[in-house]
């Protein structure tokens, strides 16, 4: 296998624009080891080998002509089946869409086309992000490189799999509740949820409109930063697209200092409900921030509590109105349609058949949620404990410059646990919920292995809205640590794949 | 406030138009009930005077020139659906005969 698979995003991309190595070679190498590897990881739903190539041989045209290039030109990515892409199927993880190839890019791929990236495929997902372990995939879950009887989390399960199994440097995952940030949690990874309105939504297919965002995930700091630097900034076709220039991530990513920043710990995320492994990696980080000269306090959200509550009412109720649009009429699949039934049987029979358990679960109970009579005692109260939430991140960030948790309260999982546990596969964004319901960046970093299953453990870093750099500062200044405390990145303690 | 028997589930599944096997309301019923047993929750804390909040960032309309611009063609618009009749979405009996 070569080792251009196991080389920084940043790295590969100076190889590539100094012709070092050309972007073929290095688009060709994660196709083999996807080829090899990805028979028992099942990170990708679709692997898109001729258009991978022909974007990486125009990156190489690029390059003999000596044009400039963007900072990730000839890197290669795993794209969450939930962007719309040109030409290239887009499932969301669901029978209803199998077959559906868009005729129009999200705004998040035209960029990446833009900087010459090369998107190497679709990753798989729990049907229309619905999840926190890609086994609601309809396609069949993903395997969590660490161990393979294991979730690699979810709903971006195929994103964090590709990146901590070395098939691609970087990836782009969608964040609705902890769908980027959990993954790479459990999988060693290191995942970023934007701001709200930071990254384009843009042809990508809506799970809950006030809570998804899109973001990058990468095996470092530094590279995420670079992809987020990528994928970021206004977009007029999205009307919730922030107006703004772009944090310097980049640059705070090279800083890596925080020498005189207030950190705070969320007194209700961690403790009890959290695995003694991962709280215990928690606290030897907290120790390491003082040591580089920050001053941690423990701040108190007293609402947090409620936040899970509040966003399993938000989510199903945005979610059983964004997908009404899958009803076999203007595309996805039709079932029923003999010529003898009613729109709305065809409609019905289309979406039975389409739809999995737990995206039927949540649409009902969003349809309950939003009925005259129970509006207000359930939608209309979510909504306020969500202001609730937002003001108690104000008044925390009137005391700190970053907040700090576990990003998931437990390692990963064995596949099949918790599937039919509705409520217990909720428990897994409980730290990373309260994020998203007041539209803050949120970063999740590798800090080390439970010491009772040897699987990853990530740290959460929040900070406020549009001030996304500072997660680049921290979460740097924390690896170049670690790094030199592990001796190398905690991917290179993951075990081998047997194909490889 | 909750309590959700297999008749309301078919109700809900009739208004969401997903045709649910009746073997399948019990199953979606219990648990259903579950989860908004969970998310009463929501009624623990203190929110009188407390405003919705519907979205993290302020919620403005958004206006643009009206310049015309490149759009899809009939022929892609059309390209994932279905049934399609004389560059048309062709659609199931929308009437009843009664």
């Amino acid at each position: 296998m070569s080792d251009l698979i196991r080389k920084d995003a940043s790295e590969l991309a100076g190889l590539v624009s100094s012709g070092e190595v050309s972007a073929v070679e290095v688009a060709q190498a994660h196709l083999d080891r996807i080829a090899a590897v990805d028979g028992d990881v099942h990170a990708f739903l679709h692997v898109d080998t001729a258009g991978a190539l022909a974007s990486a041989a125009a990156v190489d045209v690029k390059v003999k002509a000596g044009d400039k290039l963007s900072v990730l030109a000839g890197v290669p990515l795993g794209l969450k089946d939930i962007l719309a892409t040109n030409g290239l199927p887009t499932t969301c993880g669901s029978r209803v869409l199998d077959g559906w190839i868009p005729p129009y890019d999200a705004t998040v791929v035209t960029k990446l086309r833009e900087a010459g990236v090369v998107i190497l495929g679709k990753t798989n997902m729990d049907e229309f992000a619905m999840g926190s372990s890609t086994e609601h995939s309809a396609f069949g879950p993903t395997h969590n490189p660490w161990d393979l009887e294991r979730i690699p989390g979810g709903s971006g399960g195929g994103s964090s799999a590709c990146v901590s199994s070395f098939e691609a440097p970087l990836a782009i995952g969608t964040d609705t509740g902890g769908s980027i940030r959990q993954p790479a949690a459990v999988t060693g990874s290191v995942g970023v949820k934007p701001t709200y309105g930071g990254v384009s939504r843009y042809g990508i297919v809506a799970l809950a409109s006030s809570l998804d965002q899109a973001g990058p995930c990468a095996r470092n700091v530094l590279d995420t930063a670079l992809l987020h630097s990528v994928i970021a900034g206004h977009d007029p076709m999205d009307a919730t697209s922030i107006n703004a220039p772009v944090p310097d991530v980049i640059a705070a990513a090279k800083r890596a200092d925080i020498k005189g920043m207030k950190v705070g710990i969320v007194k209700e995320l961690g403790g009890e409900g959290y695995q003694a492994g991962v709280r215990s990696r928690f606290e030897e980080s907290v120790a390491l921030i003082e040591s580089l000269g920050a001053e941690v306090v423990e701040v108190s959200c007293p609402s947090f509590p409620a936040a899970l509550a509040a966003y399993y009412l938000i989510l199903p109720s945005e979610a059983s109105s964004n997908l009404a649009k899958f009803d076999g009429i203007r595309f996805g699949n039709r079932v029923g349609d003999d010529g003898t039934k009613s729109v709305e049987q065809v409609m019905s029979e289309t979406r039975a058949a389409g739809f999995g358990s737990e995206v039927i679960r949540r649409i009902i109970l969003g349809t309950y949620a939003l009925s005259a009579g129970y509006y207000d005692a359930y939608y209309g109260q979510a909504q306020k404990v969500r202001t609730l939430i937002k003001q108690d991140f104000d008044a925390a960030f009137a005391k700190v410059d970053v907040l700090i948790s576990p990003t998931a309260p437990t390692t990963a999982f064995k596949i099949g646990e918790k599937l039919d546990d509705p409520l217990a596969m909720y428990l897994n964004d409980v730290a990373t919920i309260p994020v998203n319901m007041a539209g803050l960046p949120g970063m999740s970093l590798p800090i080390g292995l439970a010491p009772e299953d040897n699987l990853p453990v990530g740290l959460q870093i929040i900070a406020p809205a549009m001030a996304d750099d500072r997660l680049y500062n921290v979460g740097a200044a924390i690896e170049r640590e670690l790094l030199a405390k592990w001796g190398g990145p905690i991917l290179g303690m993951a075990p081998e794949l047997a194909g490889a | 406030m909750s309590g959700i028997s297999q008749e309301d589930v078919a109700h809900l599944a009739n208004l969401a138009r997903i045709n649910i096997p009746a073997d399948q309301l019990g199953h979606y019923a219990k648990q259903l009930d579950a989860i908004l047993n969970a998310v009463a929750e929501v009624s623990s804390l203190d929110t009188e005077n407390v405003v919705a909040m519907s979205h993290p960032v302020p919620m403005t309309n958004v206006f643009r020139e009206d310049i015309p611009g490149v759009s899809l063609t009939a022929e892609q618009a059309l390209s994932g659906a279905p049934a399609v009749e004389d560059e048309r979405f062709k659609v199931p009996r929308i009437l009843d005969e009664e």
